[in-house]
This record gives C-alpha cells, sequence and structure tokens, in this order.
C-alpha cells in the first residue's frame, strides 16, 4: 500500500492522466470542481468537466501591468502560476444577499438568507493562495463575530493544493514565507513531475478525506527519488522568485514614515482603479447595500465587494476622509503590510504578485516598500556636514 | 482713603506685576458700574479706556441690518474687554452691553499711553499682557468661524 | 436606488443572532429637538421586550427601503424597555426616519462598540464635554452617573452648540440645572440678542468651571476639532490622556468589523471605538487623511 510519512498521512505517486480519475472521484462525492483554465487570454478559475478543462502545455509571463500566455514545450497540467482570480470570490462572493423583507402596509417582514450551496472542491490552489485562505480565515472566522457567508462556504470545501515547480515574474512568497511548498491546511498536496519522459504526480495528503480520495486513485508509494525529484522541483522554484520584499521590520518602517515622500511619487502615478484590491486574494472589504423592486413591496439586503480606493469608502457627512489619491493608496499598502499585523498578528500579504501583474500602471508594492526603507536608512544618520551646510 | 490699587493687584490681568508699576498704573484707573442692558461702548465711538471686569456678564455685539444685533462672544469675571484703545485711530469696532449688572475697573487709554512713553518697562508690561489676551482670544475666535457644528457640505 | 429581480428562493425563518439581520422595533415617539435634530423612542417589536445596552454603544438603524445608519444610542441604560436615538437629519436614510410615525417600523441592529467607562471615574470628579450632537451620545453616560451620584465627586458637564436653537435636551438640561450637586455651563458660537448665556467656543468654558484635573475623568464627545482643543485644554489643566475618553466617528456599513470601512490606522472604530482612551488614539489626530 502507500507509505505513511512521518506525519502520518500518505505520500503517493499516480501517472498524470490519473488525475482525471481525482476528478471524477470528487464528482461522484458531489463537489463541484473548480480549477485553472483559460478564459479570454488568462488563466481564471472556473467549474471544471474534466482534467481536460486545466491549462495543459500553458504557462504565464507576468511582470509590472503585465500577463501573456504562451503555449509550453510539454503537456504541464500546472506549468503556470496564479492569474487574475483568486479563490476569494468562491468563499467571499463579489455579491451575497444577506436578507429580504416585505412590506406589510406600514411595516414590513424580514427573513435571513439560507445559506446551503454546493460543496465545493479547489484543485490547482498554490502554496500562497493556501495562506491567503488561511489569513481571510483569521479575518472572518476568528474576530468577535463571525461571516456567516464565508463559514458556510469554507466548512464544505474540500482543498487540493499545488506546490509550485516554478516562480512567476512577479511571485516573492519566499520573502513572505509562503511557498512556494504548501505546508498546512490541505487535503491534497500534488507537485507535478515531468523529466525523462514520465510525466507523474507525487500527492502528499494531509487529512482523512485526502486520505480517502488517494486511495481510490490508482497509484503506488512514493519512492525516495520521486519524492527527492519533487522536492528539487520546488526548491528551485523558490530560487528563482521574480521579486523580492523585505518583510522583516516593514510595520515598523511603514508606520514611522506615513508622510515619507514615495507616497507622492506612488500617487502621481496611482488610477486609484481598485484593481490591486480585487485580484488581492486577502482583500476583504465589503459594503453593504439595501435595494427595493420597483414597486416597494420587497427590499433586500446584499452585500458586494468593496474596495478602500473609492472616495466613497471613507465619506463621513460632507466629504471623505481620504480624498486624495496619495491617502488612497497609503491606506491600502499600509494596511497591507503594516496595520494588518496590528489588528491579525499576520501579515495581510501573501507574496502572490497579483498587484503588481494587474495594476495597470504597473506600481509594484516590493519596490515601494523598497525605496521608503533605502531612503530611510540614509536618512537616519546626517552627517555633521550637512548640518553645517545648512546652518552656516 | 481706600485706592483701587489692592482691587487691581488680584484682578488675574495684573497678576505678578511689579508693585511699583501697579501703582503707576492705578493712577489712570477708576470703578465703574454698568446697570443690566447698558451699552459699555458702542461701534466707531472713541476708544479711550479698556476695563477689566470684576463681576458680570458682557456681551461684545455687532448690528447687521436685517438680522439684528448678533453676540460674538460674551466675556466674564476676570476678563480683559477692548483693546483698540492701545492701536490708532482708537475706535470701537463693536458694541459692548452689559448682560447683567456689571462692576468693572476702567483703565484711561490716554492717561496709560502717556505714562507708556515716559516708562518703557511699564509698556512693555502692559504690552505682553495684551498679547496673550489677544492669542487666547484670536484662537477661541478661529474656532468659532469654523463653525464645527455645522452642516458641512463638499 | 437600484432594482433587483425578485427570485422566489425560499428562505430560513428568522435567526436570532444574526448581526447583519435588522431585528424590527415600533416607533413610540418622534420627537423634534431642532431644526434637524428629532429624537425616535423605540420598542420592539417582537421578541425580547428589553433592549441592553452601555452608554457610549451605538446600533445600526436600518429605514425599509432606504438604507442603515450608524447612531449612537441615547437613553437611560437602566430603562431597556424604551431604545432612543437622537438623529440629526443630513444624508437620505436620516431624513427616512424623520419621517417616520409613530407605529411605523425600523430595523435595529446592535448594540455594537465600547462604552464610556463610567464607573471608572467612582470617587474621582466626572467632567463631561459635549459639542452639537455630540451630547447625544454623552447623554446616558450622565443620567448613568446621575443615578448613583454619592459614588462621584464632582460632575460637571461643558456644553457647546452653534446657536441657541440647535441646543438639545433643553428641558432636561434645565432640570439638571437646577441641582445643586451639579455644574452645568451651556455656550453658543454665535446668537441674538434675546440669548442671555454665554457665548463663545467650549473651551472658554474651562477657565470657569472647578473640579480636580489631577482626580478626574473627562468623557469628550463632538466634531473632531471640538475634541481635540478641548482635550488640548483639558491637558493643559492637569488631565492626562490616560484619564480622558473621546468617542470617534468614521463611515460604517457593518458596524461588526468585517467590512473594514471604518478603519483608522489599525483600528475598527465599530470594534475597538467609538468610546477610546485618548492616549491610545493620539498618533491618529494631527495626521491628515489617516
Amino acid at each position: 500500500m502507500s507509505e505513511t510519512d512521518q506525519k502520518g498521512h500518505t505520500q503517493a505517486v499516480f501517472e498524470a492522466e490519473r488525475l482525471q480519475t481525482l476528478v471524477e472521484i470528487l464528482a461522484r462525492k458531489g463537489y463541484q470542481v473548480i480549477g485553472p483554465t483559460v478564459r479570454d487570454k488568462a488563466i481564471v478559475y472556473a467549474e471544471l468537466e474534466s482534467a481536460r478543462d486545466l491549462p495543459v502545455g500553458w504557462t504565464d509571463l507576468q511582470d509590472g501591468g503585465t500577463y501573456r500566455l504562451e503555449k509550453r514545450r510539454d503537456e504541464a497540467l500546472f506549468g503556470y502560476v496564479v492569474g487574475p482570480h483568486s479563490w476569494k470570490q468562491f468563499l467571499h462572493p463579489p455579491k451575497a444577499r444577506l436578507c429580504q423583507a416585505k412590506r406589510k402596509g406600514e411595516c414590513f417582514e424580514s427573513q435571513c438568507e439560507d445559506r446551503e450551496g454546493p460543496k465545493r472542491a479547489f484543485l490547482g490552489v498554490r502554496a500562497c493562495e493556501m495562506a491567503a485562505i488561511a489569513v481571510q480565515d483569521r479575518v472572518l472566522l476568528q474576530g468577535t463575530y463571525t461571516d456567516p457567508v464565508y463559514q458556510a462556504r469554507r466548512g464544505k470545501v474540500v482543498l487540493i493544493a499545488v506546490n509550485c515547480t516554478r516562480a512567476g515574474g512577479t511571485c516573492f512568497c519566499t520573502s513572505m514565507g509562503t511557498g512556494p511548498k504548501v505546508t498546512s491546511g490541505y487535503d491534497i498536496a500534488l507537485t507535478e513531475v515531468l523529466e525523462d519522459g514520465k510525466h507523474y504526480f507525487v500527492a502528499q495528503t494531509g487529512t482523512e478525506l485526502g486520505e480517502e480520495i488517494v486511495r481510490e486513485v490508482p497509484h503506488q508509494e512514493a519512492g525516495e527519488k520521486e519524492k527527492q525529484t519533487a522536492e528539487g522541483l520546488v526548491a528551485k522554484a523558490a530560487g528563482e522568485m521574480g521579486r523580492t520584499l523585505e518583510a522583516e521590520g516593514v510595520h515598523d518602517l511603514l508606520v514611522a514614515n506615513l508622510e515619507h515622500k514615495r507616497w507622492d511619487e506612488a500617487a502621481r502615478r496611482c488610477l486609484t482603479c481598485g484593481n490591486c484590491t480585487l485580484v488581492c486574494p486577502t482583500c476583504f472589504c465589503t459594503t453593504v447595500e439595501d435595494v427595493t423592486d420597483l414597486t416597494g413591496e420587497q427590499a433586500e439586503r446584499w452585500r458586494r465587494w468593496d474596495s478602500c480606493f473609492t472616495l466613497d469608502f471613507s465619506y463621513i457627512h460632507g466629504g471623505s476622509v481620504r480624498p486624495s489619491g496619495r491617502a488612497r493608496y497609503r491606506q491600502w499598502m499600509t494596511h497591507k503590510l503594516a496595520t494588518w499585523h496590528d489588528q491579525f498578528g499576520t501579515s495581510g500579504c501573501v507574496g502572490c504578485g497579483r498587484c503588481i501583474t494587474w495594476c495597470p500602471v504597473g506600481i509594484d508594492i516590493t519596490e515601494e516598500a523598497r525605496a521608503i526603507r533605502e531612503t530611510t536608512i540614509s536618512q537616519a544618520a546626517p552627517s555633521g556636514k550637512e548640518r553645517s551646510r545648512a546652518n552656516p | 482713603m481706600q485706592t483701587l490699587e489692592p482691587i487691581l493687584a488680584e484682578h488675574p490681568f495684573f497678576k505678578n506685576l511689579d508693585p511699583k508699576i501697579l501703582q503707576v498704573i492705578t493712577g489712570c484707573a477708576t470703578n465703574v458700574v454698568f446697570k443690566a442692558g447698558e451699552f459699555i461702548f458702542r461701534e466707531e465711538g472713541d476708544a479711550q479706556e479698556f476695563y477689566l471686569i470684576r463681576k458680570g456678564q458682557v456681551a461684545l455685539e455687532i448690528y447687521a441690518p436685517g438680522r439684528g444685533p448678533i453676540t460674538l462672544q460674551t466675556l466674564h469675571d476676570g476678563n480683559i474687554l477692548g483693546w483698540s484703545w492701545l492701536v490708532p485711530p482708537y475706535q470701537w469696532h463693536f458694541d459692548a452691553r452689559a448682560v447683567e449688572e456689571t462692576r468693572a475697573i476702567a483703565l484711561n487709554g490716554r492717561c496709560l499711553r502717556t505714562k507708556c512713553e515716559e516708562c518703557h518697562e511699564l509698556g512693555y508690561e502692559l504690552m505682553k499682557r495684551f498679547a496673550f489676551v489677544v492669542t487666547q482670544r484670536i484662537e477661541a475666535l478661529t474656532l468659532q468661524l469654523l463653525d464645527v457644528y455645522g452642516n458641512h457640505r463638499s | 436606488m437600484a432594482t433587483t429581480a425578485v427570485k422566489e428562493k425560499p428562505v430560513s425563518p428568522v435567526r436570532a443572532g444574526e448581526p447583519m439581520h435588522p431585528r424590527p422595533f415600533k416607533v413610540l415617539k418622534n420627537q423634534p429637538e431642532t431644526h434637524d435634530t428629532f429624537t425616535l423612542e423605540l420598542e420592539p417589536a417582537e421578541g425580547p421586550r428589553e433592549f441592553r445596552f452601555a452608554p457610549g454603544q451605538f446600533n445600526m438603524l436600518y429605514v425599509y427601503g432606504f438604507g442603515e445608519v450608524p447612531i449612537s444610542i441615547s437613553g437611560d441604560p437602566a430603562e431597556p424597555g424604551v431604545l432612543v436615538h437622537t438623529i440629526r437629519a443630513v444624508g437620505t436614510v436620516t431624513r427616512a426616519l424623520e419621517r417616520l410615525k409613530r407605529g411605523e417600523l425600523v430595523g435595529v441592529r446592535g448594540p455594537f462598540g465600547t462604552s464610556w467607562p463610567v464607573a471608572e471615574a467612582q470617587n474621582q470628579d466626572l467632567v463631561i464635554v459635549a459639542g452639537g450632537i455630540g451630547l447625544a451620545p454623552l447623554r446616558p453616560a450622565m443620567v448613568q452617573a446621575l443615578a448613583k451620584r454619592e459614588r462621584f465627586g464632582k460632575i460637571v458637564l461643558l456644553y457647546g452648540a452653534r446657536t441657541p436653537d440647535d441646543l438639545l435636551y433643553v428641558r432636561e438640561l434645565e432640570q439638571w440645572r437646577s441641582r445643586l450637586d451639579l455644574e452645568i455651563l451651556v455656550t453658543v458660537d454665535r446668537a441674538l440678542e434675546a440669548w442671555r448665556g454665554n457665548v463663545g467656543v467650549v473651551t472658554t468654558l474651562f477657565p470657569r468651571v472647578s473640579f480636580d484635573p489631577f482626580h478626574a475623568l473627562a468623557l469628550v464627545c463632538g466634531p473632531e476639532v471640538m475634541m481635540r482643543f478641548a482635550i488640548l485644554e483639558l491637558a493643559k489643566r492637569g488631565t492626562p490622556p490616560e484619564k480622558t475618553y473621546l468617542s470617534m466617528e468614521r463611515n460604517m456599513k457593518c458596524g461588526i468589523g468585517l467590512c473594514g470601512h471604518c478603519q483608522i490606522g489599525s483600528t475598527f472604530v465599530c470594534k475597538e471605538g467609538p468610546v477610546y482612551r485618548f492616549d491610545r488614539v493620539k498618533g491618529l489626530f494631527g495626521k491628515r487623511e489617516l
């Protein structure tokens, strides 16, 4: 049977074609399988009918404000990194109806929304995305109030993670300590290996359910060579990150530099379009909208995604608290890298690089943090010469 | 005969003032009482005096046609009323009206200005104290100007 | 308002305690206070007859078909049978609240947020500084303190409003003023001749009251500018930031710390506020657009 590793979970190996069996097993168990697929020249997350819907043989080229798909020379199923979608759209949906109310004469009667929905399996969750889900778990499930929408969906989801064997142009998960290897929270973690004409997956199970699923896929125990090959590919990915960010001390750095002139420079470029907040897998801000139908007989309360980049976001009687783009860019970046720590005990950033790729003007969070850090250090020790020049 | 010196000495405005200088100032001082509703001075009038309010309430007012008299500020025990005597053309810009019976010390402007020219130390002490009063008043008036309780729309 | 196709999908009955779901309350009374401010008295339309809260907390009030706003609770915490809200009509929802008549329904979610630490002021002087509508969230603290008057030293209320016509709770203020164990000073920013009271900003009242600033607890609420100056004045007199509490205000949508709108620096006003000890938020003041 399969070898059990130190943690008591299985490490198995199966042929690449057997991924289809895995998908079928999930469907048989009643899971709607969501995974990456090519659509409109990007790799997005959508419902998969079969493993053939995956972006077979595709890879992505990413840089600041740049995203392009390119054909690979092999038939890798997971040979790319992350695209504009994140899993948050399924766990923390862009729109959710919270309640309904009906007018009854002069009064109204209201009812809570049902939380029933399909059980889902996420196929192809990267390490940074596993970390992002953990970050959102902390925000939405571990506060004084929990989010019932997120809770209902999160409890029903199966996570099949994929270890990255290639780093993207804007990736910096190693800087944030979130990858490229998946370490926890998964049901199954896969590493795809293509070499010497062979194409297989090394599968690590993390839960009972993961065990159950892998057991039904025709597989063999993972041998030392296969395990080492898989580990080697992941280690290679760790060494070729497209970006780096010095995470140590970034909280204090940003909090001490709220009036740094770098914010003005970012503001000159930032369009406050909010793309970064849309693609970011940890951004959680929402707004509440109460709408009625034309007759006024029925009213509904909807929750939808919102962005701190809008003027409306901080509006209080008479005006926005953050009217300038500078303030809004600063708010987003200092929340993500600094104040998130004070609120939730972790960083808000998982190093996925989406905000860099999908910013229309290519503003790079790692570059902004570096610029502030470098100019702060040089300002810390004024030379005696400089002082005497200023005060003759 | 009892002089006004001890009364001036205990007024907050003259706190810590050298008794010799206080004696000089007393020469320009008179005791005054205003009845409730009485005008202490009127806009455009000659600013010949300023007042140390001992007890009572005084309203600084300005009259706007169609709106009537608007109270800009009320002054109370311990406050100073009037500084237009300090600078030419020595004219009042507002009305000051006693809201209730008000006792005060009136200090004659011309008398003080002459003595200040003669004794610069006296002049400096008065200026220091007035500068403090004026800055306090301006800060308070600035807050009033902000209309913080108003309904502001951008 | 946007329209939406009504989908007839079965929904489960009201689940008690779902924080985003408003509880229906009936309007008992809608009393105008000033030209733009009014006070609603509400009682639960169904479910438990009492609504318990601590002074300083707020509710999200929902008007059918219009939306929700965060409003501080202004009632007496010892009278949980009636829920009181004093509201300024400045926007769509607050104007809709203003139009509500006796018997109509309001949706209530709450109480949310932190409260005034009235009990902490025991055996000390209690100084309450209110500006404009800021008196509304402070009223429950005053009422609670007066109910146990013997536990406190001096109690002082300094209240500033725009004009005499903008003063809230006038009858109650007069009642309070007639007490011998309470000092109340009221001032307005501007007035016509008929007003025989004080004219000037609320900070000008400080020299005219006596309390022991070194053994006092101060509660401050009003527009942010007014609070900054009042706190400066208090500090000048010797009441330190650790003994000064204020109530902050920001845009709120959920009221439960999940939507992100009310964030300033690292705090969510609906969760760690609206009442804050001043030394804990001092760093947020004086920083623009934070």
